[in-house]
């Protein structure tokens, strides 16, 4: 579906891709994984056609740069930082729909489903938005429509435990229609949601690894997990993934995310001393 | 063209929130009630009086701000846009590169002129409500000027946006384009030409070929139809040009060069790095 073939860029004389050739096929969801400076960025960006580089990339065997239409209407991207775009979010969405050939209402109900309450900001900037916010919007906007390939540059990194739940659960919808690349700094935030690890380190691939496809998706854990005395900052993290205490708040029970296991037993390490008890059960779909 | 008009509205939406228009729109309407406040339609001067005299006087202001002002922003918004992420993200949507381009500079057209000339329509109108006489005329001929004006600079704006990776650059070479366009202004030419320096028939061939000079000569021969202010080089331009030749040839050639500017801003555009 998506090839790479002996792909070079160079910017004033430093070689930011050296010779990348990739076959990615239908359905693999691949991370894109490297420290700054690897090349992550700039492949992005030639695959997206905003690059002239050396070989070729061919998006279902077109050229992206010289068939820019036809690629782009099926890539839907998430960029890393967004933008400082001051128009309402109403126009963004209208404007993005309007090219991509889709329904302003299909952004809506994807922006609803990540809890965005879209009609309040529609005539807001969409500068003015908060950065989770503007997360939301643009996966929004990039899944609101029938995309064949998914390019996301950490597009979970500003989102909370409910938005990233209801976030995985619309890759999940995906996954069998659709290529994903997700781009991101370090492999524990992404692993659980590819089959695939690319990992880039100065403009080369240094390594390529199918992963087990054991994690669901759309899959939830059952979280039980006791604590030896009530500690303040414990209770503030826990409640941001939406544990109910006891009464006496030392036992917490709660839901997550199949694919966020790593970033919540990351942010459990934290008080490792502080628990007592812990259990983690896969919960039956 | 679908895409071209929604990135035009894009870009109007976009600048209409800019603080640059609002302080662009703040001064030609400031610059216009001024003027009325003045009492500019009162006074006389060579013979002008009324609305006349106060579109005189504007079209002068007009041409020593709106360059500089349009090239600044152009660049500034192309380039920081660019800098900032904004290309990376709307181009990714698919649309296509002459659309994008063409758009935006449709857009950014339509949000540089229309200031401007709401200024004098505003002028117009308050000039009808008090019955001084409108020159429609004049009227007329200083909106074609103004709008060929504004995409002179626009077209030469979006070719330095092109050429400039980078904000800073991009602004520095706006305003030495800006600078070079005013060292040969007919004043800096006379002098030169005085000192023996240059043949007077390169010193006429700057001028003509400097779009400021031509905009200040055709608004010129508007109250001065002979030209004598300009001194011998006045033959020179009306020997060439007649009168009405002049007036076309000062609304043809910056166009062209205002859009010869923007094809070739254009083709490096589509040609290298987009972001």
């Amino acid at each position: 579906m998506i090839q790479f073939n002996n792909v070079a860029k160079t910017f004033r004389r430093a070689r930011v891709l050296d010779g990348i050739s990739l076959d990615i096929r239908l359905g693999e969801r691949v991370a894109l994984i490297g420290s700054n400076g690897a090349g992550k960025t700039t492949l992005i960006r030639c695959l997206l056609g905003e690059y002239t580089y050396d070989g070729a990339v061919t998006v279902n065997g077109l050229d992206p740069r010289g068939n820019r239409t036809a690629v782009l209407g099926s890539i839907g991207f998430v960029p890393q930082l967004p933008p400082p775009l001051k128009m309402p979010v109403g126009q963004l969405i209208d404007f993005s729909a309007a090219l991509c050939g889709t329904d302003p209402r299909s952004i809506h109900g994807i922006a609803k489903r990540l809890g965005l309450d879209i009609e309040s900001i529609l005539s807001r900037q969409f500068v003015r938005l908060s950065g989770g916010m503007k997360q939301k919007l643009l996966i929004a906007i990039a899944l609101g429509r029938e995309a064949r390939v998914l390019v996301m540059d950490e597009p979970a990194a500003n989102l909370d435990p409910e938005a990233r739940k209801i976030f995985f659960d619309l890759l999940a919808e995906r996954q069998n229609e659709a290529t994903m690349i997700i781009s991101s700094h370090r492999l524990d935030e992404v692993s659980s949601l590819v089959n695939r690890v690319i990992e880039m380190d100065m403009g080369k691939i240094v390594l390529d690894d199918k992963v087990a496809d054991d994690v669901s998706l759309s899959g939830t854990l059952t979280c039980r997990i006791v604590i030896k005395r009530f500690e303040p900052a414990f209770a503030k993290a826990i409640d941001a993934w939406r544990f109910a205490p006891s009464d006496d708040k030392l036992v917490w029970t709660g839901h997550i995310a199949g694919p966020d296991r790593l970033r919540f037993l990351g942010m459990i390490s934290r008080y490792t001393a502080l628990v007592s008890d812990m259990s983690l059960a896969e919960a039956a779909n | 063209m679908k895409q071209l008009w929604l990135t035009a509205k894009l870009d109007i939406v976009e600048s209409l929130r800019a603080r640059w228009f609002q302080i662009y729109t703040l001064v030609f309407g400031g610059i216009v009630a001024l003027l009325f406040l003045f009492g500019l339609t009162e006074s006389r001067v060579l013979g002008f009086i009324g609305l006349s005299r106060l579109l005189v006087t504007y079209i002068q202001l007009t041409m020593a701000i709106l360059p500089i002002f349009v090239l600044i922003t152009t660049v500034r918004s192309v380039a920081g846009d660019r800098e900032a992420g904004v290309f990376e993200y709307l181009l990714s949507l698919p649309v296509s590169l002459s659309a994008w381009f063409w758009g935006k500079i449709v857009g950014r057209y339509i949000v540089v002129f229309a200031p401007v000339f709401l200024a004098m329509l505003g002028a117009v109108g308050w000039a009808s409500f008090k019955d001084i006489e409108v020159p429609w005329g004049m009227f007329g001929y200083y909106t074609a000027l103004l709008a060929v004006m504004a995409l002179c600079f626009l077209g030469i704006g979006m070719l330095i946006s092109a050429v400039a990776r980078s904000t800073d650059i991009a602004q520095g070479a706006a305003f030495m384009v800006w600078l070079t366009l005013l060292l040969f202004l007919d004043l800096i030419l006379l002098g030169v030409m005085i000192q023996g320096k240059v043949a007077p028939e390169v010193a006429v061939g700057l001028a003509l070929a400097n779009p400021l000079q031509v905009f200040r000569t055709a608004a010129l021969a508007l109250f001065d139809p002979q030209l004598i202010v300009l001194g011998p080089s006045a033959y020179v331009i009306l020997d060439t040009f007649g009168l009405a030749g002049y007036k076309v040839f000062a609304l043809a050639y910056p166009a062209a060069l205002g859009l010869l500017s923007a094809t070739i801003g254009y083709f490096i555009f589509r040609r290298g790095d987009l972001p």
